[in-house]
């Protein structure tokens, strides 16, 4: 299972071959992904599992009709086949798209995920060994009823080609090296049970097996257990309007559902209001908004190095640069890839992106972090006279228009006086996306910024999960609804 | 793909040859799933994308004693092509397999039982659906998806079992929209496309835009009485479900939503009686394992727990027989038994209070207690003395099951619902469920 497609000269020429030059615009997207599976459970492996995924989706634009076929035959003929599908297609809905405007571009260029330190140096049976340590590790006292070490690999490599009857055409070759690592410790006792987690599949990016390193995952298993025991006995988040720090590993699923979503054009313009829904933010509110307080900066950045999202162009064939979304508090782009900017007339990045050969590109959250303030926790923490911090999300809800949420974390610490007095469990606030980040009152320093991202971001219709990075210090907001769990 | 292939011909030529070829007392298990699906997204009534995905994806998991690994590759329907890369993975696997350790939760069906079931639909031409879709949507602000097509999965082993299960469906999942977030939520789904139903349906939706046209109201945080309709109270079982509120591994762990039942003696209402029934399910009959599920697993009797979806691997682990479940160990057919509230006169059952049609992204509070939360979503209304009054704004509910499903449990209306699951991550589900709709005698909402 050793030969890469995507080195395949037969094969990039059979992809060009089948490309049509009669037609307004063509391309050829082919992703070849190979996903290895290591799990470890209650100090049992679980078998291990390789996946092998490969296919090709074909898109059509012409006479302002537009089709996509996507088949796993990748043999000269059964290319044929789905382009003369999307052909199909692209003539049945000319005259009743959305938008008629097909690309123009025809990019080039490479993208390699930074890896310094290859998988070679860690091979199948210490990768196994490494987890079956972290397990022993977190299964410590016989009120932990569950626990489990695991780490996928996936490497995806993707090769885009297009052609037109211009004579043009593009290539791009992007070859994305992707680790996740996770470890869990359940605790039980009576009608209390306490999760916790190494980040809830927060520390995942790009590159070798240096990741785990640089997420500490070696060091993780006794502190993930002993406070998954901790939570046990430790009393109900109180419940009040107070202060809420948020740790980065909350901070991420902050920035996701209540910046995010309501920033993507596709749901400004409609296209997700049957499933993952619509927005707040409206069209006449960049450029003048004040979305948070005047601490809140927000960039699209595909460019951070090890970012689970970083990419150089999105499946679209734009170039990724990048962008303030947010500057001094203000709303000034939205996260809306080529198409999405034509309809809509606004600013955006290049976030149109498939989660998979099967499925076509929608706009999507990439890089989406808050840039760092200068305080330090410590001085964040001292200027708190009651409030909570709060680790690790465990839950998430919040309304179609992204703007009523409800978010729960794994665990939290109380804050008195300046000072932390002790963990609290079942930890929760809410909050109003359109007027909570006004309450942003501190920004910790670029030494609590975490680069992460998150693997399961589900939208669109034909359903997609994708991944995408987040990066952010701890932040500090004032008079905030927050809760605790059922007495 | 080449479209004249038969499927499941085909997954059962590529098993036989793979098995002709293991290596002395190996055990091949492999499973078969696959789609040819046209699909239509639609904003404003204007097509947004559309084409086909051509799909089958081939998993196997190659056994010697009781060591084992697991792999998949799609298939590409050129016979020389799969068999190489077919004999690639399980030359992987065997190499991997050397350096795992015996499992001692490896179970499989080794008693054969094969079985068949293939559900023909009659599925409009894309450009007819196209056409008929539009039509439905002109003058009105339509926006939704239309998928279309065959689906199947297959499960074959070494031993000469053969499991195979295939259909032809349509599912459409639309809406109408009056403005912002106010819409009617509609889903027309099946095997034959009837223009007579689909026109019913499309009469429905905008019966409900009309009446979202009164000027909405907002309410306040507090307790309503509420009618949950059956998508609405999908939305809090399957959250319960995919936690494991009905999972063997879950309940032995302790971390089933469900764990005050487990150790505390609390119960749901004496109304409210759940089951897997896969019977009456779209969903295959059989698991990866090669395993058949029963016609009908209960899960809830009376408000009492009664029995778990156990996986092959929980049976080995906890020790006790599977049934069938997935690895997942949740109900992918479930059903809630109907009650007697009358499904034509709900909004006399439920005089004043709120008519919740849809709710959304339900999540937990305090999982441990089964609270949960979540926002209402589309069509909700305040009735008074079961008469409209207007549509409400987005209200977010925190409340626990033993409420909901419990104590505060009114009544459940005489007729079950069923709701095909219109998810296609990956693929198109299979997954069902029938439930009936729910008067809640108070039901907290907090933002």
């Amino acid at each position: 299972m050793t030969d890469l497609l995507i080195e395949s000269q037969t094969f990039e020429d059979r992809l060009r071959t089948v490309l049509p030059t009669d037609v307004d615009y063509a391309s050829a997207r082919l992703v070849d992904e190979r996903t290895e599976h290591l799990s470890v459970r209650r100090n049992q492996m679980e078998p291990v599992f390789s996946e092998f995924d490969t296919g090709v989706m074909i898109t059509i634009w012409d006479g302002g009709g537009l089709g996509y076929s996507a088949t796993t035959d990748l043999s000269e003929a059964g290319l044929t086949t789905a382009v003369e599908r999307a052909r199909y297609w692209a003539g049945i809905t000319s005259g009743a798209m959305v938008t008629t405007a097909a690309p123009t571009n025809h990019p080039v260029g490479t993208y390699v995920s930074p890896v310094e330190v290859t998988w070679d140096t860690l091979p199948l049976n210490d990768r196994i060994e490494l987890l079956q340590q972290q397990s022993r590790l977190l299964g410590i006292d016989d009120r932990i009823v569950n626990w489990g070490a695991s780490l996928v690999r996936r490497d995806v490599d993707q090769l885009i080609v297009t052609s037109s009857k211009d004579g043009d055409s593009g290539r791009i070759e992007q070859r994305f090296r992707f680790v996740y690592p996770s470890l869990r410790a359940t605790a039980n006792e009576g009608i209390n049970t306490q999760t916790r987690t190494f980040g809830g599949h927060a520390y995942c990016g790009q590159g070798g097996a240096e990741v785990l390193g640089r997420f500490g995952f070696g060091d993780a298993a006794s502190r993930v257990a002993n406070e998954a025991l901790e939570l046990l006995t430790a009393p109900n988040c109180p419940t009040g309007v107070m202060d809420a720090l948020l740790a980065p590993d909350q901070m991420i699923l902050q920035i996701h559902e209540s910046i995010g979503h309501p920033l993507e054009l596709d749901r400004i313009l409609g296209d997700e209001r049957n499933y993952a829904g619509t927005s707040f933010v409206t069209p006449e509110m960049f450029g003048s908004y004040q979305y948070g307080s005047d601490l809140l900066d927000v960039t699209f950045d595909p460019t951070v190095p090890g970012q689970l999202a970083s990419y150089a162009f999105d499946d679209d064939g734009t170039p990724a640069e990048r962008q303030h979304l947010i500057q001094d508090g203000i709303l000034v782009r939205g996260l809306g890839g080529a198409a999405s900017q034509a309809r809509s007339g606004l600013p955006g990045v290049a976030n149109s992106r498939a989660d998979n050969w099967n499925r076509p590109p929608i706009d999507r959250m990439a890089n989406l972090n808050v840039e760092p303030g200068d305080s330090t926790v410590d001085e964040l923490i001292a200027s708190i006279e009651r409030g909570v911090y709060l680790h690790t999300n465990n839950s998430w809800s919040i309304d179609d228009s992204r703007n009523k949420f409800q978010f729960g974390c794994e665990y939290g610490q109380r804050i008195e006086d300046g000072e932390i007095v002790g963990a609290v469990r079942n930890p929760g606030y809410r909050g109003i996306s359109s007027t909570f980040w006004r309450s942003l009152s501190g920004v910790a320093d670029r030494d609590s910024f975490t680069v992460m991202g998150t693997p399961n971001c589900g939208k669109g219709e034909l359903n997609q999960m994708i991944g995408t990075g987040h990066a952010s210090p701890a932040c500090l907001f004032s008079n905030i609804e927050v809760f605790g769990g059922e007495e | 793909m080449n479209v004249s292939i038969d499927d499941q011909d085909y997954f059962d030529s590529i098993v036989t040859a793979a098995t002709s070829a293991l290596v002395g007392d190996e055990v091949l298990l492999a499973n078969v799933s696959g789609e040819r699906t046209d699909f239509i997204r639609l904003n404003h009534n204007e097509v947004r994308q559309a084409g086909t995905i051509d799909q089958r994806t081939l998993t196997v998991d190659l056994i010697e004693g009781q060591r084992h690994t697991g792999g998949s590759i799609r298939l590409t329907g050129e016979r020389g092509m799969d068999d190489a890369r077919l004999a690639a993975l399980l030359a992987q696997l065997r190499e991997q397999r050397r350096l795992v350790a015996d499992d001692p939760f490896l179970l499989y069906n080794t008693e054969p039982f094969s079985t068949e079931r293939v559900e023909r639909g009659s599925l409009p031409e894309p450009d007819t659906a196209l056409a008929d879709i539009r039509a439905a949507g002109t003058g009105r602000d339509l926006v939704g998806i239309y998928a279309s097509g065959d689906t199947f999965q297959g499960f074959a082993n070494s031993l000469g079992q053969r499991n195979w299960f295939q259909s032809s469906t349509f599912n459409l999942d639309w809406c109408f929209y009056l403005r912002a977030d106010k819409a009617a939520k509609n889903l027309y789904a099946g095997f034959v496309w009837d223009d007579e139903v689909f026109a019913q349906k499309v009469d429905w939706s905008a019966r409900q835009v009309k009446a979202l046209e009164r000027d909405p109201i907002s309410l306040s945080p507090g307790e309503y009485r509420t009618y949950l309709a059956p998508r609405a109270m999908e939305e809090v079982v399957q959250l319960l479900s995919y936690y494991g509120a009905f999972g063997m591994r879950a309940h032995e762990t302790r971390q089933t939503p469900l764990l005050k039942m487990l150790v505390d003696g609390e119960r749901l209402s004496p109304q409210l009686t759940i089951s897997e029934d896969t019977a009456h399910g779209v969903a295959a009959n059989f698991q990866s394992a090669g395993f058949l599920r029963p016609d009908e697993v209960p899960l809830i009797v009376e408000g009492a727990y009664a029995q778990t979806l156990v996986s092959p691997r929980s049976a080995q682990e906890y020790g006790v027989a599977t049934n069938g479940a997935t690895a997942g160990e949740y109900p992918q057919s479930m059903a809630i038994a109907p009650g007697t509230v009358p499904t034509g006169a709900v909004n006399e059952a439920l005089g004043t209070g709120l008519f919740v049609g849809n709710l959304w992204y339900t999540n937990f509070s305090d999982q441990a207690a089964c609270r949960t939360t979540g926002m209402t979503r589309f069509a909700t209304f305040w009735m008074e003395d079961g008469e409209i009054v207007a549509p409400v704004n987005v209200l977010r509910f925190d409340d626990t099951a033993y409420h909901l499903l419990g104590d505060r449990l009114e009544g459940l209306t005489d007729q079950a619902e069923v709701l095909l699951d219109t998810a296609t991550y990956g693929e198109r589900s299979t997954d069902s469920a029938r439930l009936p709709g729910a008067v809640v005698g108070a039901m907290r909402f907090v933002l």
